[in-house]
């Protein structure tokens, strides 16, 4: 099964559940795909055991085979190319703007003289460890890069379905989040109870029921805030599969990078409970669509 | 950034493309380039003119190249605009496009300075990446 752990809004506890959960269970494997800011292996500390380069294939041109068509440009979705022609005897030319580029091949598929072929740029690197029985993968995109996808894809060829997969998502509703929550069997989303938390909450609530992945939410820092995040899901029938109290000792054991679990054993009851209630509902869920 | 004068001849066929806020040549120069309301592309040696709205304003990414790639592709000689940024400035260069930036103005205004010699061409980027971004 996988579980990804995902959030509209950013700051509210995605790596402290994902990290926990992870530490909680038997047979597991982690993901961080947060790949502009991975920062479960802070908490984790796996041994890393392998390194790749994490690439997109942008297009190079063969200025012998070109004729300046301008097909290429025309048919670049992310408006990534500029062709300029020849002119009065001066050579023509094609400009690429790799940093546009989200790697789609369409150009080079769609060049009728054959002049495009695809190179690896590398925009970051994929890490695989392990931290006891765990299995641990985390991507991380290079400064400066703008394409978190392609490097989210590839952490996520590393899925060994034998295990119990847990996948850290970046925060937010836009394409890296999709990225890192498609094909998941249930996606928690966590939230904490502020107006800015039920705010992102509703939108990544919409992105899940779009693409068709079943959820539950939980609420971190629970205690304090307001009520409208609990009425939200109630009115909407959104289970709440966990609430995480505020307290100072999770805060402490965040801050020196030390997962609860592991400062507070009691916490692994409550992530486990986390998992059966997941279980439970995926169970449902398929029970359902079986009829 | 290095600056260079420009003289035209008279009798010079030249096509000049101005970013514009409107469609005739009242309208004020647009600062923006590659995000620009309109673009009209006037013709010095015959004095007329052709305006052209800008769809590549609406792109999330890419509209500096794009607007650069249009006014290649009409044949033009020099930009005149308030702003232009790196990628725009790329593509225009590469077509050997001179480009004046801190014009503005009207149209009209901005076609009758450049005639006299006022610009000096810009051989680089004035402003960043995103610049003309609504919301900026």
């Amino acid at each position: 099964m996988i579980i990804s752990i995902a959030s509209g809004k950013g700051g509210t506890g995605k790596t402290t559940v994902a990290v926990n959960l992870a530490l909680s269970l038997q047979n597991v494997q982690i993901l961080d795909c947060d790949v502009e800011e991975p920062n479960a292996h802070i908490f984790l500390k796996p041994k890393i055991i392998g390194e790749k380069k994490a690439v997109i294939p942008v297009p190079e041109i063969d200025e012998a085979k070109c004729d300046y068509c301008g097909k290429c440009r025309e048919v670049c979705a992310y408006h990534a190319i500029a062709v300029v022609p020849a002119n009065d005897g001066k050579k023509g030319s094609v400009l690429i703007f790799p940093h546009l580029c989200h790697g789609c091949g369409a150009c080079s598929l769609l060049c009728p003289k054959g002049a495009i072929k695809e190179i690896d740029k590398e925009i970051g690197i994929i890490e695989t460890g392990e931290k006891e029985n765990m299995m641990f993968v985390h991507g991380r995109l290079n400064v400066g890069e703008a394409m978190s996808p392609p490097v989210i894809r590839q952490v996520k060829k590393h899925i060994n379905l034998s295990k119990t997969v847990i996948i850290d998502a970046p925060p937010g509703t836009s394409c890296p989040v999709i990225t890192a929550v498609k094909g998941s069997d249930f996606c928690v989303l966590v939230t904490e109870p502020t107006p800015f938390g039920l705010n992102d909450l509703i939108l990544a609530v919409e992105v899940l029921r779009k693409i068709e992945i079943p959820f539950g939410v939980v609420i971190n820092r629970a205690d304090i805030g307001d009520g409208n995040v609990e009425d939200y899901c109630e009115k909407e029938n959104i289970p709440i599969l966990m609430k995480i109290p505020f307290s100072k000792e999770i805060a402490v054991s965040y801050s020196e990078g030390i997962p609860v679990v592991e400062r507070d054993i009691s916490y692994q009851d409550k992530f486990i409970n986390l998992y059966l209630n997941i279980c439970g509902i995926k169970n449902e869920a398929d029970s359902c669509r079986k009829r | 950034m290095g600056k260079e004068e420009v003289a035209i001849k008279e009798g010079d066929n030249m096509k000049l493309c101005i970013t514009s806020e409107g469609k005739t040549l009242d309208a004020k120069v647009d600062p923006r380039f590659g995000r620009c309301q309109n673009f009209i592309f006037f013709d010095t040696d015959i004095g007329n003119f052709e305006a052209c709205e800008n769809a590549n304003a609406q792109f999330q990414g890419g509209a500096g190249i794009q607007s650069g790639q249009l006014v290649v592709s009409k044949g033009v000689k020099a930009v005149l605009t308030g702003n232009v940024g790196p990628n725009a400035h790329q593509v225009l260069s590469a077509a050997g496009v001179s480009v004046f930036t801190g014009v503005s103005g009207t149209v009209k205004e901005a076609v009758e300075n450049y005639k006299n010699g006022k610009y000096k061409s810009a051989d680089a980027p004035n402003v960043g990446s995103k610049f003309g971004m609504p919301n900026k």
